[in-house]
């Protein structure tokens, strides 16, 4: 599997949270070349099932959301500018000079403008800016564009991947796009590996609005024990100790409340024993990802995170190392072969 | 229409306290369907049984109003807040509780800058002399609403509660001309909206229904430099796109739509970036509901002058009705 | 207070209340009940009753708030983050203990003779803070106390004044000892009584065990806040030490099914037991996720007042929990009485005690 190939496809395809159906289709044949089975939702979560040796009757569900963020049209302004409002967590200084993609009638270029810089006064020079003080430049004038944007349109962020030295890949959507190409590399490594449970693998929606896919998806599937895979974010110079992860040292495994601790060690243990490069992110109250909301569906489930170290998160420059999202998968594929079988007891206290 | 939501906006019906509310509109609703039930929580569910699809409509009966939480020696009474009650707004209004008895609220007057005014140093002023006095007419625990007249003003209502009576009125023109039809309706008066969709979550459990629509109020951006939004009062319902708590289902958007084209009426589009309503928590429920909303452009939100279109609501009942037969 | 104590002694941080509820396990299963425990740690006792018409459920949670281990210092000092609501203030020279050996640690803090002056005019904020284990180099520490350890405070259990007990985590082992008491007697209904773990950081266990259970009735015992110190109005004292149980109307989290509320309150009345209404609405418990747990279930909390909650040295009146533990007691003894009160209530009429 080119690896960087299906990574740079992924990111460039287009699914802000709530209006997914854009992509879904696309996951699902990614899916299906691997699986018994896939089918998309009424929520446009699409769930691929790749049976197991038969001789359990145990569902594991490993999930990874592949909605990104964006923004949604809120209005028209006079001369053809769009006014515009975000859907999930976006730094509003990143968008200055920035080109978008309105998803219209037909797909149509934008460009978020900046006030030039000689008419800035001295607030506006120090004061960042807000989302709701930008407009979109579509060039159209008004009577056309309205032929072709609506109130309620979806917006993404436009850019193309960037490969930087070494294993660095940049680009926009790798949160969570580099989960999803888990999810592909462990159908493969599944195939070779032999497996007792049933493995869903869920490509999940509006994960960055709420949880919100999730929630329905893992209601309805009920699995005995969910792998949630997502981004954490990549260590930088200036960021907090403690609170982001070094890029190529494989992958963050969650630790903390919120997940399942007797499952966490035994996939460290397994870490080990495979060779696997693996580091902890510790987690002491909410892990902000959709772990959150599988733990507490029905009945609980028993959950294990697996986060890929990514910087600069929710930007058009989202930046990883491919071997990370290589070993999550290579991890992931042998904790489900052969951690399972040995857990049996460990999935209550 | 307007002697209805009169009735309803004068009820009285604080998040958690529906009762007398629940019993106006039961009462509106008479024997028009085949059932008539209250859960646990409090919620009204109407169901016209059928074997079509199984639709669930939704309008949150429960109002914003405040508690009662301490009486001091002289018998002012402090008060915490139910639902989103904002202080400025609350300033100088009357609220009646249950039992009829009406009180002032007011503030501490010790207060450097208005900016930094309080509920928490706010009170009721009902007149009692004393801690005892106060306690022959209400106690710690009651709640009370705010008071508003309903009136009509050429086309526009203004009015307290039309949060969400409006949609409730709406739901009740439904029902009284309520077309033949296979599906099978739940028309749900649902309670504690205000406080967090928490009646919505536990109906929408019972139910499991195919599709859900919500019918309730939202913001405009149709008054002097309010915040920019392309919905305007009279403008016709709208469509709801997405609020805080929903992004709401394509399918169920577009067949609202649709609707609205087909019946040539006339009709908006929502994009609300704050709030939520009975949708977002609808949608999630069990293995997730595909949930859209019908809302009602409402000025002054949370205030006792809420205001709303006539005409809009006639529109809403239209647009609703073809929805769901 | 024998019980109380040891439930207090006992450290269970959000999502590490093993010890608490191997304690718990054991006293439950003595008194008959039937125990499961599950995916995420809740301990439900089911105590079948004699002629059951209806499911009831007590809710207390196990867990306390706390600490976890995020990192070191150079010198062998571990940096820490919070478990649940803490107010940061209180910490500096504090005692705890680190991981399942117990290690002990201090919270340490500069000097006050080596603070520059706009640090001593302001309050130390958890990111600059550390703790001390006595441990000299990083691996050390490291090796000692891993990353994701749990810290629990540390804090004798003490009774002073006029019957007043101080200890950490009264929030919410009051609670729990009050449920095991009443394992010990039958009813006439089946009682669920839930220990539910992960309240502080979010109702985590309660929603799960709701789910389970699915009572037709629920009543949620916790220790709550006590604010009848100098320096806060009357308005904002919330509950007063001494007063009685206090029974709760409405928070951030649930609006407490009225007519449950006043049978509540007039069975206290009537046995003559002290209750107070907790006179302010902020705050939430358990009861926000039970309530709307699939189609909704009446529920009420009554609580112990707890001065100084979340920290370690919580303080509350052995009255009040005595008598939060006999209308507890009475509730169930009317519902046992007669189970078509349950069913009252459960429709949304009135019971009359």
């Amino acid at each position: 599997m080119d690896v960087l190939s299906i990574l740079k496809e992924l990111s460039i395809n287009t699914a802000v949270s709530g209006n997914e159906h854009t992509m879904s289709e696309y996951i699902k044949s990614m899916f299906e070349k691997y699986c018994d089975e896939a089918a998309v939702d009424s929520f446009y979560n699409i769930l691929g099932v790749k049976k197991g040796l038969g001789n359990s009757n145990s569902k594991i569900m490993v999930s990874a959301h592949y909605d990104e963020i964006g923004f949604i049209v809120t209005g028209f302004e006079e001369g053809g500018f769009l006014r515009f409002s975000n859907i999930g967590g976006i730094d509003a200084k990143i968008l200055l000079a920035q080109e978008v993609t309105i998803h219209g009638r037909k797909p149509l270029y934008g460009i978020i403008g900046a006030k030039p810089p000689h008419l800035l006064n001295a607030e506006e020079t120090r004061k960042a800016v807000k989302i709701d003080e930008l407009v979109i430049d579509t060039g159209l004038d008004a009577e056309e564009l309205k032929k072709i944007v609506s109130i309620g349109d979806f917006i993404t962020l436009k850019a193309l991947p960037f490969s930087l030295k070494g294993n660095r890949l940049s680009s926009k959507s790798l949160d969570n796009r580099a989960g999803l190409c888990a999810l592909a590399l462990l159908l493969e490594e599944l195939s070779e590996l032999k497996h007792d449970a049933d493995v869903y693998v869920l490509a999940s929606t509006q994960e960055e609005v709420g949880l919100r896919g999730i929630q329905v998806a893992a209601y309805k599937l009920e699995p005995d024990l969910a792998i949630v895979i997502d981004a954490c974010h990549g260590e930088i110079s200036d960021s907090p100790k403690g609170e982001a992860y070094p890029l190529g040292k494989g992958p963050a495994i969650g630790i903390g409340p919120n997940l399942h601790r007797k499952l966490t060690n035994k996939i460290i243990d397994i870490a080990k024993e495979e060779n696997i490069p693996y580091q902890t992110n510790i987690e002491p109250e909410d892990t902000g990802t959709e772990a959150w909301a599988t733990q507490v569906s029905r009945a609980g489930i028993p959950t294990i995170l697996l986060s890929i170290p990514l910087r600069y998160m929710h930007t058009t420059v989202e930046t990883l190392d491919i071997s990370d999202v290589k070993n999550i998968a290579r991890l992931a594929a042998r904790f489900i072969s052969k951690g399972c079988r040995e857990v049996g007891d460990l999935w209550c206290y | 229409m307007f002697d209805l939501i009169k009735r309803l906006c004068q009820s009285f019906g604080v998040s958690g306290n529906e009762e007398d509310i629940r019993d106006v509109i039961k009462s509106e609703i008479g024997n028009k369907l085949n059932e008539v039930r209250v859960d646990a929580l409090g919620n009204l569910i109407a169901v016209k049984k059928g074997k079509g699809k199984k639709i669930m409509v939704a309008a949150h009966m429960d109002e914003i109003g405040v508690l009662a939480t301490f009486i001091d020696e002289k018998g002012f009474i402090r008060f915490s807040n139910i639902g989103g009650v904002s202080q400025f707004f609350a300033l100088g209004q009357r609220v009646k509780f249950r039992n009829g008895v009406t009180g002032a609220v007011f503030y501490e007057e010790k207060l450097d800058d208005m900016k930094n005014l309080k509920l928490s140093s706010m009170y009721i002023d009902i007149g009692a002399i004393s801690r005892e006095d106060a306690e022959k007419k209400v106690q710690i625990g009651d709640a009370a609403c705010f008071l508003g007249e309903t009136v009509q003003e050429g086309d526009v209502i203004i009015s307290k509660a039309l949060d969400d009576r409006a949609g409730c009125s709406v739901l009740l023109q439904a029902i009284k001309n309520l077309p033949e039809t296979e599906n099978e309706i739940y028309f749900v008066f649902t309670v504690q909206e205000e406080l967090g969709l928490r009646g919505a979550k536990t109906s929408a459990y019972q139910i499991l229904p195919d599709m859900a629509i919500a019918v309730d109020v939202t913001k405009t951006g149709d008054t002097p430099e309010c915040k920019p939004m392309a919905v305007k009062c009279g403008g016709g319902p709208a469509v709801k796109i997405k609020d805080n708590s929903v992004i709401c289902h394509p399918e169920v958007r577009r067949l609202l739509e649709d609707k609205a084209k087909q019946l040539n009426i006339p009709y908006q589009l929502e994009v609300l970036s704050a709030g939520g309503t009975d949708a977002g928590a609808i949608h999630l429920t069990a293995g997730g509901v595909p949930s859209g909303a019908i809302s009602i452009p409402c000025r002054n939100i949370h205030s006792p002058s809420e205001i709303v279109s006539l005409k809009d609501l006639e529109n809403a009942v239209k647009l609703l009705t073809e929805s769901i037969i | 207070m024998v019980l109380l104590k040891d439930l207090t002694l006992l450290n269970g941080v959000s999502g590490n209340e093993d010890a608490v509820r191997n304690y718990i396990k054991e006293r439950a299963a003595a008194s008959g009940a039937k125990i499961s425990i599950d995916s995420i740690g809740n301990l439900i006792a089911l105590k079948p009753g004699k002629k059951p018409k209806f499911k009831v459920m007590l809710s207390a949670h196990m867990d306390e708030v706390g600490f976890m281990v995020t990192g070191y210092g150079e010198n062998g000092t571990l940096k820490f983050k919070n478990i649940g609501g803490i107010d940061e203030r209180i910490l500096p020279g504090k005692r705890v203990l680190v991981g399942s050996s117990a290690i002990p640690g201090v919270i340490g803090c500069k000097p006050i003779h080596m603070q520059e002056r706009d640090e001593r005019g302001n309050n130390i904020k958890l990111k600059s803070m550390y703790i001390d284990i006595g441990a000299d180099k990083k691996e050390e520490a490291e090796k000692a106390a891993p990353p994701g350890d749990y810290i629990a405070f540390h804090s004798e259990f003490t009774e002073f004044g006029d019957g007043c007990v101080k200890a950490k985590a009264l929030d919410d082992r009051v609670g729990c000892a009050i449920m095991l008491e009443m394992l010990s007697r039958q009813f006439e209904f089946d009682l669920y009584a839930c220990f539910t773990v992960q309240e502080e950081i979010g109702l985590r266990g309660s929603e799960v065990a709701a789910y389970c259970v699915n009572p037709d009735i629920a009543l949620v015992i916790e220790g709550t806040t006590c604010s009848d110190v100098p320096g806060v109005e009357k308005q904002e004292y919330s509950t007063i030490l001494g007063k009685g149980a206090a029974l709760a109307i409405m928070d951030r989290t649930a609006y407490y099914d009225r007519n449950l509320v006043r049978f509540i309150h007039e069975a206290a009345i009537k046995n003559n037991i002290k209750i107070q209404y907790k006179q302010t609405a902020t705050g939430g418990n358990d009861a926000g996720k039970i309530q709307r747990s699939r189609s909704g279930v009446k529920v009420a909390a009554l609580s112990v007042p707890c001065r100084y909650i979340h920290s370690p040295v919580s303080m509350m009146s052995k009255w009040d929990f005595d008598a939060c533990r006999d209308i507890v007691g009475c509730v169930l003894g009317e519902f046992s009485e007669n189970q078509g009160m349950i069913e009252s209530i459960k429709q949304g009429g009135q019971a009359n005690v």
